[in-house]
């Protein structure tokens, strides 16, 4: 707005304030991106024969996915359906368990340094690797199977809700844990009447969102080994029985909206 | 407030005798679910494995130091590589995701009816399946190589960056838009002028979140041919060369340390 105050010979234009205030940052940001998208593109080679080539192919791969074929696989269907949801639940709920402490010691203004050091160094590494990648180390760790996959949500689960759990703590209402701590109360006591009473139903929203989460990628630590749908997904693909592959991502997505709607609704009768 | 005579004294308790009942119960139904959904996984778990997995640990670790370091001149393409399925993938994703969410949101859609449910259900199904899968997908349709890795990553996006912001366009003052309104702006006017500048901010927000997510998703779209330094890290697993894989380890944690440290800047310099 200070444009506006500069006195102007003629009519005065009004332009729109700028997003970036800086002047040098926002050319600098502009004139990088596109620097930065032309060494991009320089380097990303597109075989355009082969994408042509390819496209009739994935015409009769999208044709093949219909109609689904939930029926003649239905039983294989169902048991890694089931088993993608055990796994789920397990470990959302010992992952949870895990990163309370991880997230109480990750809080800055909870913790002390050395404390709050190891602790976010936990989160940090847990949250680096992709959930498939920690899947094949759990695998050659634990051997096939549901466990793997079990450990392997457990751990991203720690590192998710570790972090965000330590984050709501640190934007807790300093006045409140002061007025709990004033009556006298011990450590833990502070702990349940000060600051679990702040966070929890952001916990309970959280806890949900990361059920969500694991169902999701519970379909993929399958595909190296982890057990649940994605193995029964990745069998799928090598067959070539992609009618039953299509049958099994529509059952992925019906559970996924589940989920979401009734994490949505609990979400508001929390709050 | 619950209180209960206790001979002569009153005690307070926090809540009403049904209440704490309820929730008693209700804990004791999901630790019942949990007890269950392990007792299954534990079921079809190899124990002799899992009990082994101490001695692997250890023969692994072994194995894996020292890293070999000369390896990482080698590494430097395939990280670019990634940087750049990550980056080119979100530019695709929001390219894709801004008219979506336009139409997703309850307040911008042209169709209550039609295309609103349209636009939620493309937001669902890109949400649902997984990058690795579209991956999965993608390369026997256009090839291996990271055009298939960039798509992939699009495609994941979209449902991402479209669900977040079409929530920002909900949640957006519709004053300001009547303001607009009433000076006689048309649609596109009151687009640029009342909507966008409000739902700027969150919109870097997301896209900048989303890129540091989609850095950590595209290492490992190489373990399905999908480019980028997966393809390293898949070949060395396979040829057990351990030495090379703490390397690329490595390499993918500072990464994704300073894509996240990027990202955090950003978000700071915006909100």
């Amino acid at each position: 707005m200070a444009d506006l105050a500069v006195p102007q010979a003629g009519p005065r234009r009004w332009s729109r304030p700028p997003l970036i205030k800086d002047r040098r940052w926002r050319w600098g940001l502009a004139i990088g991106a596109a620097v930065y998208l032309a060494a991009a593109f320089g380097t990303v080679d597109v075989n355009w024969a082969r994408v042509y080539e390819g496209l009739p192919r994935g015409q009769a791969f999208l044709l093949a996915f219909f109609p689904p074929d939930f029926a003649s696989r239905w039983a294989e269907i169902f048991e890694g359906i089931m088993e993608s949801l055990w796994m789920t639940v397990a470990s959302t709920v010992v992952g949870i368990l895990i990163s309370v402490p991880v997230g109480l010691g990750a809080a800055r203004n909870l913790a002390p340094r050395p404390v709050y050091y190891f602790c976010r160094a936990v989160v940090a590494l847990s949250r680096s690797f992709q959930e498939v990648l920690l899947a094949i180390f759990f695998v050659k760790l634990f051997g096939f199977g549901p466990f793997a996959g079990f450990i392997t949500l457990s751990v991203a689960t720690v590192g998710f809700f570790g972090k965000l759990l330590a984050e709501d703590i640190e934007d807790m209402d300093p006045v409140q844990a002061e007025s709990v701590r004033a009556t006298g109360a011990g450590w833990f006591q502070w702990l349940n009447y000060a600051v679990q009473p702040q966070v929890m139903p952001r916990f309970i929203g959280l806890s949900l969102y990361r059920l969500d989460i694991n169902f999701r990628e519970s379909a993929i630590v399958g595909i190296v080994g982890g057990g649940g749908i994605g193995a029964t997904l990745n069998t799928a693909f090598e067959r070539y029985e992609f009618d039953s592959a299509a049958a099994i991502l529509l059952v992925i997505i019906g559970i996924v909206m589940a989920v979401e709607y009734t994490s949505g609704f609990v979400r508001n009768w929390v709050q | 407030m619950p209180v209960h005579q206790q001979g002569e004294v009153k005690v307070w308790q926090r809540r009403e005798r049904g209440k704490q009942l309820a929730i008693w119960f209700g804990w004791l139904l999901g630790l019942s679910i949990f007890v269950y959904c392990f007792k299954l996984i534990s079921d079809r778990t190899i124990w002799f494995f899992v009990l082994d997995a101490g001695s692997q640990a250890a023969d692994l670790g072994a194995r894996m130091v020292p890293p070999n370091w000369d390896y990482m001149e080698r590494l430097w393409a395939p990280l670019w590589d990634t940087i750049n399925i990550a980056t080119l993938g979100t530019v695709l994703a929001i390219v894709i995701a801004v008219p979506v969410a336009f139409l997703a949101a309850r307040n911008t859609t042209p169709s209550l009816v039609l295309l609103r449910p349209i636009a939620l259900f493309i937001i669902v199904s890109s949400r649902s399946i997984n990058s690795l899968i579209w991956a999965l997908l993608l390369v026997a349709i256009v090839g291996p190589g990271e055009f298939a890795g960039i798509i992939a990553i699009g495609l994941r996006s979209i449902g991402f960056v479209a669900k977040l912001l079409y929530e920002a366009i909900e949640e957006i003052d519709p004053t300001q838009v009547e303001a607009i309104t009433a000076t006689g702006a048309g649609g596109p006017q009151v687009l640029t002028y009342g909507i966008v500048p409000q739902v700027l901010p969150a919109f870097a927000g997301i896209v900048v979140f989303r890129w540091d997510i989609n850095i950590r998703e595209s290492t490992i779209l190489g373990l399905v041919g999908a480019g980028g330094i997966g393809i390293e890290l898949n070949a060395s697993i396979m040829s057990l060369a351990w030495s090379k894989v703490s390397v690329i380890l490595l390499a993918i944690i500072a990464t994704v340390l300073v894509s996240e440290w990027v990202s955090a800047r950003v978000r700071h310099a915006i909100i």
